[in-house]
């Protein structure tokens, strides 16, 4: 009897020092029409007849506006696949939850963007592979997705939703991002994420034909700069560099298990899309354990929280408090160590590797794709 | 390609834009004004703003109320709503009424 009171007291108090979650990424399916090289699902994708029912997403939502969650982000997969889109935004939207819908635009009409407004959904997050019909739509493999996105684009300005553009860049399409920026503007987005390819799941595969070019990489922090300056008031630019390229890792996700957390078509929750390639973790499902429980309790959740997970240099390092030891899950792809220092830091003993084995596939001539699930 | 910078002046009229909005945290204890990707935790004193800014009354007039309210002087409550409306112009959560 004592044991579990020192047990519940110990776990009491670690949940104080443990931040409520701020955002929650709702991975609603893996369906999806595209097929892009460098898709951020898992290899293994889950099936349609394991996905989690109306009614337990929408549990899943009430716990967490119960836990703290202000951002729900309703992604896929294409969410648009999920023929109850409209309800869940309207349970989303009635518990407070700030519902942001992440979508290719393939599956949405203007009645059906008519009926998101309706249900309260306030904003959109467009994705787009390229800034023409040809390029865009060999990147997606999903023939006419650009024409539809420019439509999808233009309902959804027109029913009052505010438009974020996001593209995913590469060495096949980096010198576009001008384009892309105009291409912004022109569909009155109020916003673009331009994010260069993290090579986890489908793109790892498509290493050497999306690797970027460390001149490409340069240019593109240029075209940034002066594009934020140009368009100051009109269009919020956020944009993710090729962290291959810096000399410190990325604070991935914010910290692990700090700010948001993942939870997949099928209910298991995840601190980040690609933690499951991390083999040492096991994790829990909605199905079987609450929201709460997971994120203040579980192990996986626990595993890289805080410090004392950390190996040297990051231990005693000045910047963890900054990136937090970068990314858990580039550690394991590079180093085959979670734990290990993030190898892109200059810090990291695999950094000289890493910077050659980069320069090597950035200078691969084939641009030949492995498309998602084909 | 034209797109044009918003201007804020003490005659700009403004409101929150679509997508923007201002809600009690009850988990953290705090005002937050949520936006695309943005969460911004607001202190009592840019609650008042946010929550004056109407898409009627101009800042000049949004100054002057708070002004008498608290007895303070207009000038530099104006100035402190104009830099605070400013940044939120930056940052594409507002409306531009006039």
């Amino acid at each position: 009897m004592s044991d579990t009171l020192t047990v519940q007291t110990h776990a009491a108090r670690d949940s104080l020092r443990i931040p409520p979650p701020m955002a929650m990424l709702a991975e609603l399916t893996h369906r999806c029409p595209l097929a892009c090289p460098y898709c951020s699902n898992p290899i293994e994708l889950t099936r349609g007849n394991e996905e989690l029912s109306t009614e337990e997403w929408i549990g899943v939502f009430r716990q967490a506006a119960a836990l703290g969650v202000l951002h729900l982000h309703l992604s896929g997969g294409e969410p648009a696949a999920r023929r109850d889109l409209v309800e869940l935004t309207q349970a989303a939207a009635s518990l407070g939850l700030y519902t942001n819908l992440i979508t290719s635009g393939v599956g949405l009409t203007e009645a059906r963007i008519g009926s998101l407004a309706d249900a309260g959904l306030e904003h959109v997050q467009l994705s787009i592979q390229g800034v023409s019909p040809e390029g865009a739509d060999r990147i997606s493999g999903y023939k006419g997705g650009y024409e539809r996105k420019i439509a999808v684009a233009g309902w959804t300005t027109d029913a009052g939703i505010p438009l974020t553009l996001n593209a995913v860049c590469h060495r096949q399409n980096m010198s576009e991002i001008d384009a892309m920026i105009d291409l912004a503007i022109r569909l009155k987005a109020r916003r673009i994420e331009v994010a260069t390819v993290q090579f986890h799941g489908w793109a790892e595969r498509n290493k050497a034909a999306l690797m970027p070019t460390r001149e490409q990489v340069e240019r593109a922090s240029e075209t940034v700069t002066k594009a934020r300056e140009k368009y100051k008031g009109v269009l919020v630019i956020d944009y993710v560099p090729a962290d291959y390229y810096s000399s410190y890792p990325k604070a991935c996700m914010g910290g692990w298990g700090r700010v948001g957390l993942n939870v997949t078509p099928s209910g298991r929750v995840l601190p980040c899309h690609a933690a499951e390639t991390i083999p040492s973790l096991s994790f829990e499902t909605v199905r079987d354990c609450s929201l709460a429980e997971i994120w203040y309790e579980s192990d996986a959740f626990n595993a890289y929280r805080g410090e004392d997970w950390m190996p040297e240099p990051c231990r005693s390092c000045e910047r963890k408090k900054v990136d937090f030891g970068g990314c858990r899950c580039q550690a394991m792809a590079l180093a085959g160590n979670a734990r290990a220092t993030d190898p892109v830091c200059i810090r990291s003993p695999l950094r000289e590797h890493l910077t050659r084995e980069t320069e090597r596939l950035s200078a691969t001539a084939s641009t030949d794709l492995v498309y998602r699930g084909r | 390609m034209t797109a044009d910078a918003p201007v804020i002046s003490g005659s700009s009229v403004v409101k929150l834009a679509r997508g923007v909005r201002l809600r009690e945290d009850p988990v953290r204890g705090q005002m937050v004004l949520l936006a695309p990707e943005r969460a911004m935790a607001l202190d009592e004193i840019a609650v008042r703003i946010v929550q004056a800014l109407d898409g009627e009354r101009s800042l000049d007039r949004i100054a002057a109320g708070f002004a008498a309210e608290f007895d303070a002087p207009v000038a530099e409550i104006a100035s402190d709503v104009k830099a605070f409306v400013q940044e939120l112009a930056i940052r594409r959560m507002l409306e531009i009424v006039e």
